[in-house]
């Protein structure tokens, strides 16, 4: 506003001028404290024991007793390593699909066709996770279309839900399937902003089709790029926990269960919350590490970071 | 179906505004090569491909929930009933259990999304006007908590002391900010007209009133969409629901048909071949009703959902 002052404003005359504004900012800031930063700070429990009914900070200080007992856990250590490799695959086979979706959905050149395949391809993004695991259940189960197919093929049915090995596969498709579409939103939305001049000048200069690709799109959607990079490997070690939850069962476990479904059931099913909070905080420490640098990586290479 | 001929080589002009189906502007009318013509035709099979997977699992899902048991149990439904029947339909309508539930979603979904507007619209404002001492503050207060949770246990045991178990609290409020649209907010309303709520102040509106009556008035797209990206998350949402309540007659419907595909596939307590045989059919009927609304409505939303995208793109 037009009474903005410049230097140095204290707080108490800021506090007078906009107090309004400040007064509608008083619930929300509540609610981050309550439901966001008391939950961090709840994480102290990872180093407090826990009676259930008392205190959410804890009883009395037990040092590092969860955390050593976590890293001689073997079943931890098996859904650590499910979850990189889950986590891995993810940005493996996940992350670059859209990219290459856009890409193919750019060299179109029928708007229906290509509103067409948009909109559809959108749709599953919308689906509760429960609808996505049912998907899941119906095409892969005995009587579904997956072994239809492999009936066709000469191949015996096979119980996919039941084995192990196929867990992160079927995990992996049923991302590709509901993710790939609407990621490539954002990439679609910075290919319209290439200047078309470029092409032009590529072309000029000899470029085919493909190395205009190489040379001028990919170039121009490489910070989009590098933005979703980031964001895609601070969520590496929160690999769909919901989805791995209503899929995975006692016979896909050895492949199927993440370091947020075993917190799951140490600390709510066999009610150890102290211990199951010790490995949540690692994991969110993990996380919070992984993004930041991230960040700084993406900073020094290319240039485009997320703050 | 669709048009899957290749499309005329004459240069497409785009509107200005980002228009996601506009094709890429040909930078040429060189005729194309071989090679690329083999390319299109290429690409557009697999886009085809492409959709044809997209939607093959719901149309096959209408197929199983019209289909009779026999048929399902053969393996032979695909896209087309076999033994169209509407038993399955009629059952699952009857049960007053899935009516309780589907009627707490529609609750817990207007509720959780009223609550949530209100929350994000007030907070996007404030963090929205770049004169605010202490502005930089709230927003890195904000996006914190996009990068680091308390986790599953510290706020299971909140949300129990704080005795929303088995209340609509427990599903509304502890989800009620999403950072990222109130980031898509705020871009918005940092690009509101300056002019406007200057002009309402000299007409006498304070704050509230240039809020209330010109801001939010003047907002009804972005807010519209908001509002989509709140009720699709409170319609499909379950996790809490599970979590927190064990009273059936609390549980959203996404939780119904939770507890039927567990019970009908063995990732719950019992395993036994009635369950699955009763599952296949029920399990279809159950999940294309929770489904039903959102593919009904989509086709006619889809723009304001990627609207919201890209707005928050912007600066996000």
């Amino acid at each position: 506003m037009a009474t903005e002052l410049r230097g140095k404003e204290t707080w108490g005359l800021a506090l007078r001028k906009h107090w309004r504004l400040y007064s509608l900012a008083l619930l929300p800031v509540i609610w981050f404290l309550v439901f966001r930063y008391l939950p961090m700070a709840g994480n102290v429990i990872a180093f407090r024991r826990f009676r259930p009914g008392g205190s959410i900070f804890g009883e009395e200080w037990v040092g590092f007793y969860y955390i050593e007992r976590f890293i001689q856990d073997q079943a931890f250590w098996q859904a650590f390593q499910n979850t990189v490799i889950i986590g891995a695959l993810t940005l493996v086979i996940v992350f670059p699909l859209p990219i290459i979706l856009a890409l193919l959905l750019n060299e179109l050149r029928s708007r229906v066709f290509k509103r067409f395949v948009q909109t559809v391809s959108y749709l599953p993004h919308f689906m509760s996770v429960v609808i996505v695991a049912g998907f899941v259940f119906e095409l892969t189960s005995l009587d579904g279309t997956v072994n239809r197919l492999v009936k066709l093929f000469g191949g015996d049915p096979i119980s996919f839900m039941q084995q192990a090995d196929w867990f992160r596969t079927i995990y992996v498709s049923s991302e590709v399937w509901q993710t790939v579409g609407w990621g490539t939103i954002l990439y679609l939305a910075t290919l319209t902003t290439i200047d078309s001049q470029l092409y032009e000048a590529a072309r000029i200069d000899g470029a085919n089709r493909w190395q205009q690709t190489w040379h001028v799109t990919l170039p121009g959607i490489r910070p989009t790029m590098m933005v979703l990079l980031i964001l895609n490997i601070g969520q590496f070690m929160q690999v769909g926990f919901e989805k791995i939850f209503l899929l995975y069962n006692t016979l896909t476990q050895p492949t199927a269960d993440v370091i947020s479904t075993y917190i799951y059931r140490v600390g709510l099913t066999s009610g150890q919350l102290s211990y199951a909070t010790a490995i949540g905080l690692f994991e969110a420490v993990i996380g919070l590490v992984l993004v930041f640098s991230a960040n700084a990586i993406s900073r020094r290479v290319t240039g485009s970071s997320l703050w | 179906m669709v048009n899957t001929a290749p499309a005329p080589t004459t240069d497409v002009v785009g509107a200005e505004t980002p228009d996601l189906s506009r094709p890429r502007p040909e930078t040429t009318t060189v005729k194309d090569t071989p090679g690329y013509t083999v390319f299109r035709w290429v690409n557009t099979t697999i886009l085809v491909l492409v959709a044809a997977v997209t939607l093959y699992p719901f149309l096959n899902l209408a197929a199983r929930a019209f289909s009779s048991e026999a048929a399902i149990r053969s393996g032979d439904v695909t896209v087309w009933p076999i033994g169209f029947n509407t038993t399955t339909l009629m059952s699952v309508l009857e049960q007053d259990l899935f009516w309780r539930n589907y009627l707490n979603t529609v609750v817990y979904t207007v509720v959780g999304t009223a609550i949530a507007m209100a929350l994000t619209t007030t907070f996007a404002y404030v963090l929205s006007k770049k004169y605010l001492k202490g502005r930089m503050i709230l927003i890195g207060f904000a996006v914190f908590t996009m990068f680091f949770t308390g986790g599953l246990i510290p706020n299971y045991i909140l949300v129990s002391q704080l005795g929303f178990k088995n209340t609509i609290w427990a599903v509304v409020v502890p989800q009620a900010i999403n950072v990222f649209n109130l980031l898509v907010m705020k871009s918005f309303f940092e690009n509101f007209p300056e002019e406007l709520e200057e002009a309402a102040a000299i007409d006498g509106l304070t704050t509230y009133g240039i809020f209330f009556r010109v801001v939010l008035p003047l907002s009804k797209a972005v807010l519209a969409t908001m509002v989509l990206f709140y009720a699709v998350w409170f319609w499909n949402s379950w996790f809490p629901a599970f979590l927190y309540m064990d009273d059936p007659e609390m549980y959203p419907v996404t939780v119904f048909l939770r507890n039927i595909i567990a019970g009908a596939t063995g990732t719950g307590e019992g395993l036994s071949d009635v369950a699955v045989q009763i599952g296949a059919n029920v399990k279809a009927v159950t999940m294309l009703l929770t489904a039903l609304p959102i593919v009904c409505l989509y086709p006619f939303v889809q723009k304001y959902f990627v609207s919201g995208v890209m707005l928050g793109s912007v600066k996000g």
